[in-house]
């Protein structure tokens, strides 16, 4: 009954309307055009928008198509790519989780997290390097890898509290984008000033007996540094999750990004709980900057840019400020980028298809940001300033 | 829903405190500079360059700088303060700088911090000890440094007339010493009467201490000179018909507009290239000052269409296997600037719904995207991949062609004049009110019956139509292009250089082209620092003085209004 | 009986669970002051915006001069005749007050930008006849002089009139004020009331207004629809409405919830 009223353009002609609209049309006939004319208008930009949907929709059904009748890839190697997308998801998803908590609370973009990050790999590296050649990082791993994650937590968290003071707090009551013009300038400075003070060199975290080789694991086997990476950055969110959940702070956290103004009205002090969410995204983002420094061996000044932008979208895909759907953007993501250039480009014959690899992720975010803002999850459109 | 550019509520919080905490405070905050700044070896850098030739090195002098800054910020925040506590809380901050300074004595001497902090090195520890031994040079230090704060202070609580002559002095002698490389370039260029004044003041590496006084003198005089009559001057002046007035201002501009214009042809060719970087830079600072500083539309993909420009340019002329046409560069100018447009309409539409920083967010992925694919092997075949396109033509008139930095700056110039006249033209027109309405508050524009689409998409081609020109002379500029060129680098330097002149405001693109291009590339000094200033001066500036150096006209209105 | 000029039918809005509006059939005449009234969030300020399509009703049908205007974008709306005020004063704050009508003056503006570039007579004489237009509109609404302040440094008071004024440039036939004499003294309502007269009498214009500030609704209304949770609770002349028990009740408050909130 009500799809049909809703489809019926005609007015409906009541005893008191004695005055219908004047260009009233003949009643079958105007059904059709007004139905036609609810449907929105198809202008050029929609054909651009279509195909810009068609053209990604071929590249991944032709592509895999494609892939899976060349077969040139093993079930194995397939699964190896599975892996490494956790993985590398997982990174992702612990760095997502400062974006989208930042973002519930202040509704802006932490544009320097990324390089929050690497400043807390860099701290890492050389905590790391410490023990190393005190002999500790083989003697007693653990502590020294706890040590080593504490001073990565506290370096980021120290950088990402200086961000917040500088970029953020001036500009709390002002609806600008100098906060995220700022934040990029930040996120410059960090940058450079890492590169000031170490240069461009590429450093990789020491070598450790116990990161090499193989854990068998399901019947395959699976290298250490991916089942550590796996295993800690679930082990994180874990914590986080139960932080947000059960502490008072977690739950004023939430208070305030349900509604800044109530929560203030109810005696939440907001300052502390933005330096609180600064505090735990900057956390995760030092364990993250750890877990990437060992799944790629690398640590220099830029190595924040890709990570930050690739969890941005991340968070984005879950649902910016949904804390859960960070957790499965970041996976999400990580599965994309690694399993994507084999199963959509190289069924295409594209060559080289690992060089794209980020241009997967960029298009990912392109396509989600233009798509579905509001994520894949989340109905709840996110609010935005 | 309303996206102030930047931010215009914002009320700077008056500092309160007692001067005990304030003195701590700013001891504190300029110490922590000090040490940034030894960590991440600006002292040792600048410590290789003179302010006078062998006995001033620039290092030792910024190692006291930063004291006397110190100094007279406190100064300034404790103004209406005794002089007892001015003085007792200068010295305080200053010896709390000088302190935190010559920490780093016994942390390179005796600590192992070397392998982490590179700069923490044998020769910082000789320079902060000033030549001495390492207890007498702590002491000096330390010492220097609340002397350094109390001249600070002193130079700020000082009546205006003693104060102005010692500060244009000293600002003189620091320009001359940073840019003595390039004035003796030129002097040398100038014939005998110049090669005397070089003989004057400078040796090789830098000033002289004659030199040194002389400009010091010279500049303080010209000072004074110029406060006595200043009054006078400006009681003439207001005296003059109206019409006179404008003319003589207009007629000043045009003057400083020449001089800056033909600098270079005095200047020779190294000069004349780093005016063509600042010109190039402007150029595209108009176009990414029509997206983001009018239309609100903040792009950190602009670089994309700088590529696009370059790359047509190669692919149209270069004598090269990816060329596809080997036509004359005046040909291939109008195709760039076209087929530049319409990557820009291209780009424009899918993110035509997104506002704000998400719109950051997206533009920056564009550009990503396309220095992606231009890098890959996928596009290898047509583009050349990393080794790029080589053996680019210069463009020629007749038969002379502009193969000089000085003959494409002029073309630059040229360029530049007709996209600012452009821009001057479609800011005060509906289309530029359109902007601004859409940059305030986009629904109420819509619901004001302004089409968005048509709007965005004109702002982001006629910004990409500016990044096309700015590519097309790199592109016969460097005469060989590669896909390393083309970083989201340029992109926020072009950022940075429409926020230091000030977002919306024409001049301001030149002087911020001028200040953040300019000036690097003449001090060699800043080099490596040159990014990290950016990033710095991008903070500074949204913080302290979001209208930029040169405000657009609006913001002028807006202080007058207030 | 004339053709109304603004019409919805059956138009329906929901927030998740919350019904805005309910099924509204609204008829507004052309040349009359429809006000329409009701508690705080009974729906007003959402009618406007599905009219002026800053949202899209989920149900129904709006008809503006005989066309069909839901479904198409709010460009679209203003360029059919419609033009608006805002509860929450939207003026573009870093421009100045002139500039904000000359905005306004879009629709009818017809050189372009080439032409501005090129600085052709026909864009200069439509420019110097724009601003001409829009100085007159400044002194209509009362702010002569005031022209080159930026909007956000103009009093409330003033800022309220822009908008107005900017509402007006665009030569709407149907123009909806949200709220216009929120925040003014008893001297500037009163002038404000026969200022929304004028536009009836003098401008020929059909103004659609949302009021709590009851004399004024109740002595220049042509006609008033009362909504409370969305739904047209009452309709008619000022004195049936006045008078009606069910508009008292909620205006007071007595009824507890609306039975359409549970459907
Ligand atoms: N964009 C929106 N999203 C969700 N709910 C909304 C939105 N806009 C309005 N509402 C809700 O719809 C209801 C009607 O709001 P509306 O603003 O139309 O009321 P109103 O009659 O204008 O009230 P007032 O007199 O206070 O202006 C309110 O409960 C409001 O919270
Ligand atoms: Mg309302």
């Amino acid at each position: 009954m009500e799809a049909t009223a809703d489809k019926s353009a005609t007015p409906p002609a009541g005893g008191d309307l004695a005055g219908a609209p004047r260009a009233r049309p003949g009643s079958g006939d105007g059904g059709m055009l007004g139905g036609l004319r609810k449907v929105k208008r198809f202008t050029f930009v929609d054909v651009v928008l279509w195909l810009l949907r068609i053209g990604v929709a071929f590249v991944v059904i032709g592509g895999a198509i494609g892939t899976l009748i060349k077969g040139r890839y093993e079930a194995s190697q397939w699964v190896d790519f599975v892996v490494f997308g956790l993985t590398i998801g997982g990174v992702y998803a612990l760095l997502a989780l400062g974006y989208t908590m930042v973002y519930g609370i202040l509704r802006q973009i932490n544009f320097a997290h990324g390089d929050t990050m690497m400043a807390g790999a860099f701290s890492a590296y050389f905590a790391a390097n410490y023990f190393k050649r005190n002999g500790m990082l083989e003697s007693d791993a653990v502590i020294a890898m706890v040590v080593t994650v504490l001073v990565a937590m506290i370096v980021c968290t120290l950088v990402a509290l200086t961000v917040e003071r500088i970029c953020y707090r001036p500009f709390r009551h002002v609806r600008s984008l100098a906060p995220l013009i700022c934040a990029i300038g930040a996120s410059f400075f960090i940058q450079h000033t890492f590169r000031a003070m170490y240069g461009s060199t590429v450093r990789s975290f020491p070598d450790t007996s116990w990161l090499n080789g193989d854990v068998s694991l399901l019947g395959g086997s699976m290298p250490v540094t991916q089942v550590l990476v796996i295993g800690s950055a679930a082990a994180a969110m874990l914590v986080l999750y139960l932080v947000v959940h059960k502490t008072r702070m977690g739950k004023a956290m939430r208070a305030v990004s349900e509604d800044r103004d109530a929560a203030a009205m109810m005696g939440i002090d907001i300052n502390r709980v933005i330096v609180f969410t600064f505090t735990l995204g900057a956390s995760m983002a030092g364990i993250g900057g750890i877990l990437y420094m060992l799944v790629y061996k690398q640590v220099y000044f830029f190595m924040g840019f890709l990570p930050g932008i690739k969890a941005f979208t991340a968070a984005v895909l879950g649902g910016i400020g949904n804390i859960p759907g960070a957790m499965f953007g970041g996976i999400f993501l990580g599965l994309v980028e690694s399993v994507g250039p084999a199963l959509f480009l190289d069924g295409l014959g594209v060559p080289a298809p690992y060089q794209l690899k980020d241009a997967i992720a960029f298009t990912v975010l392109i396509m989600v940001l233009v798509f579905r803002p509001e994520g894949l999850l989340g109905e709840r459109r996110a609010k935005r300033a | 829903m309303s996206f102030e550019i930047v931010s215009s509520g914002f009320q700077h919080r008056q500092r309160t405190g007692t001067p005990l905490s304030q003195a701590l405070k700013t001891g504190i905050v300029f110490g922590v500079l000090s040490l940034y700044l030894a960590l991440v070896g600006v002292y040792l850098t600048f410590d290789k360059s003179w302010v006078v030739v062998n006995v001033l090195s620039m290092g030792r002098t910024l190692l006291f700088v930063v004291p006397l800054l110190a100094g007279v910020q406190f100064a300034r925040l404790n103004r209406s303060q005794s002089r007892a506590v001015q003085l007792g809380g200068t010295l305080l901050v200053g010896l709390i700088v000088g302190g935190f300074t010559a920490c780093l004595l016994p942390v390179i001497l005796f600590g192992n911090l070397r392998v982490m902090f590179v700069a923490l090195s044998s020769p910082l520890a000789k320079m902060l000890a000033l030549g001495l031994t390492p207890v007498l040079g702590a002491a000096v230090l330390v010492a220097g440094s609340a002397a350094a704060a109390l001249f600070g202070a002193l130079l700020t609580v000082m009546s205006p007339t003693v104060r102005r002559p010692i500060t244009v002095g000293l600002a003189a002698l620091a320009v001359v010493a940073l840019l003595q490389e390039v004035l003796q370039l030129i002097l040398r260029g100038g014939g005998a009467a110049f090669s005397f004044i070089t003989r004057g003041l400078f040796q090789y590496g830098g000033l002289t201490v004659r030199g040194a006084i002389i400009v010091f003198v010279a500049a303080a005089l010209v000072s004074i000179v110029v406060a006595r009559l200043r009054a006078p001057f400006k009681a003439r002046f207001a005296e003059l018909p109206p019409g006179a007035a404008r003319f003589l201002r207009q007629a000043g501009i045009v003057i400083l507009l020449a001089a800056i214009i033909f600098f270079p042809l005095i200047g020779g060719s190294f000069v004349a290239q780093v005016f063509l970087l600042v010109g190039l830079y402007a150029l595209m600072g108009m176009g990414l000052n029509v997206e983001v500083g009018l239309a609100g539309l903040l792009d950190l993909g602009f670089v994309a269409y700088f590529a696009i420009g370059a790359y047509t340019i190669a692919l149209l002329t270069a004598d090269s296997p990816h060329a596809l046409a080997s036509m004359s560069f005046w040909a291939a100018l109008p195709i760039a600037v076209l087929v530049s447009v319409a990557f820009g309409f291209l780009f424009g539409i899918p993110v035509l719904g997104i506002r704000g920083d998400y719109l950051a967010v997206a533009t920056l992925g564009i550009g990503e995207i396309v220095r992606v694919l231009v890098l890959s092997d996928v596009a290898q075949p047509l583009l050349g991949g990393a080794q790029g396109i080589l053996n680019i033509p210069s463009p020629a008139i007749g038969s002379f062609e502009l193969a000089t930095p000085t003959s494409l700056y002029f073309l630059t110039v040229c360029c530049l004049a007709l996209a600012t006249y452009f821009a001057f033209r479609v800011q005060d027109s509906r289309l530029g009110r359109t902007w601004m309405a859409m940059r305030d508050d986009e629904d109420v524009a819509q619901a004001l019956g302004i089409n968005l689409v048509k709007t965005k998409l004109l702002a982001y081609s006629i910004g990409a139509a500016f990044a096309g020109v700015a590519g097309a002379i790199f592109a016969v500029m460097l005469k060989s292009i590669f896909p390393h060129s083309f970083q989201l680098l340029i992109s926020i330097n072009i950022l940075a250089l429409i926020i230091v002149g000030g977002l919306g405001s024409l001049g301001g693109v030149i002087v911020g082209a001028l200040v953040l291009i300019g000036l690097p590339e003449l001090l060699r000094e800043f080099g490596e620092y040159r990014f990290l200033l950016y990033g710095a001066v991008i903070v500074a500036m949204m913080r302290l003085k979001p209208e930029g150096l040169w405000p657009a006209r609006i913001r002028r209105r807006e202080t007058a209004d207030a | 009986m004339p053709d109304a000029l603004l019409r919805t039918v059956n138009m329906t809005k929901r927030f998740g669970g919350l019904v805005a509006i309910d099924s509204l059939d609204l008829d507004v005449l052309p040349g009359t002051i429809h006000s329409v009234i009701g508690p705080n969030g009974a729906g007003k300020t959402t009618v406007f915006n599905c009219i002026m399509a800053f949202l899209a009703p989920d149900k129904g049908e709006i008809w503006f001069d005989g066309e069909r205007i839901d479904g198409l974008t709010p460009d679209r709306v203003a360029a059919s005749g419609i033009s608006r005020t805002y509860q929450n004063l939207r003026l573009f704050r870093n421009v100045s007050a002139i500039e904000n009508i000359l905005v306004g003056m879009h629709l009818h503006l017809r050189t372009s930008w080439w032409s501005a570039v090129l600085s052709t007579r026909a864009n200069r004489e439509e420019e110097r006849e724009a601003h001409r237009e829009a100085e007159r509109l400044l002194h209509f609404v009362g702010l002569r002089g005031r022209g080159d302040v930026l909007a956000r440094n103009l009093s409330y008071g003033d800022q309220r009139r822009l908008e107005i004024a900017r509402a007006l440039a665009t030569r709407a036939r149907l123009i909806m004020l949200d709220e216009p004499a929120a925040g003014m003294n008893p001297r500037e309502s009163r002038e404000l009331m026969v200022f929304i007269r004028n536009l009836r009498d003098e401008r020929g214009l059909t103004v659609l207004l949302i009021e709590h500030h009851m004399q004024l609704v109740m002595n220049i209304s042509d006609r008033i629809t009362v909504l409370d949770h969305g739904q047209k609770i009452a309709e008619g002349l000022p004195d049936e409405v006045k008078n009606d028990p069910v508009v008292v009740e909620a205006y007071l408050g007595t009824r507890k919830r609306h039975p359409a909130e549970h459907a």
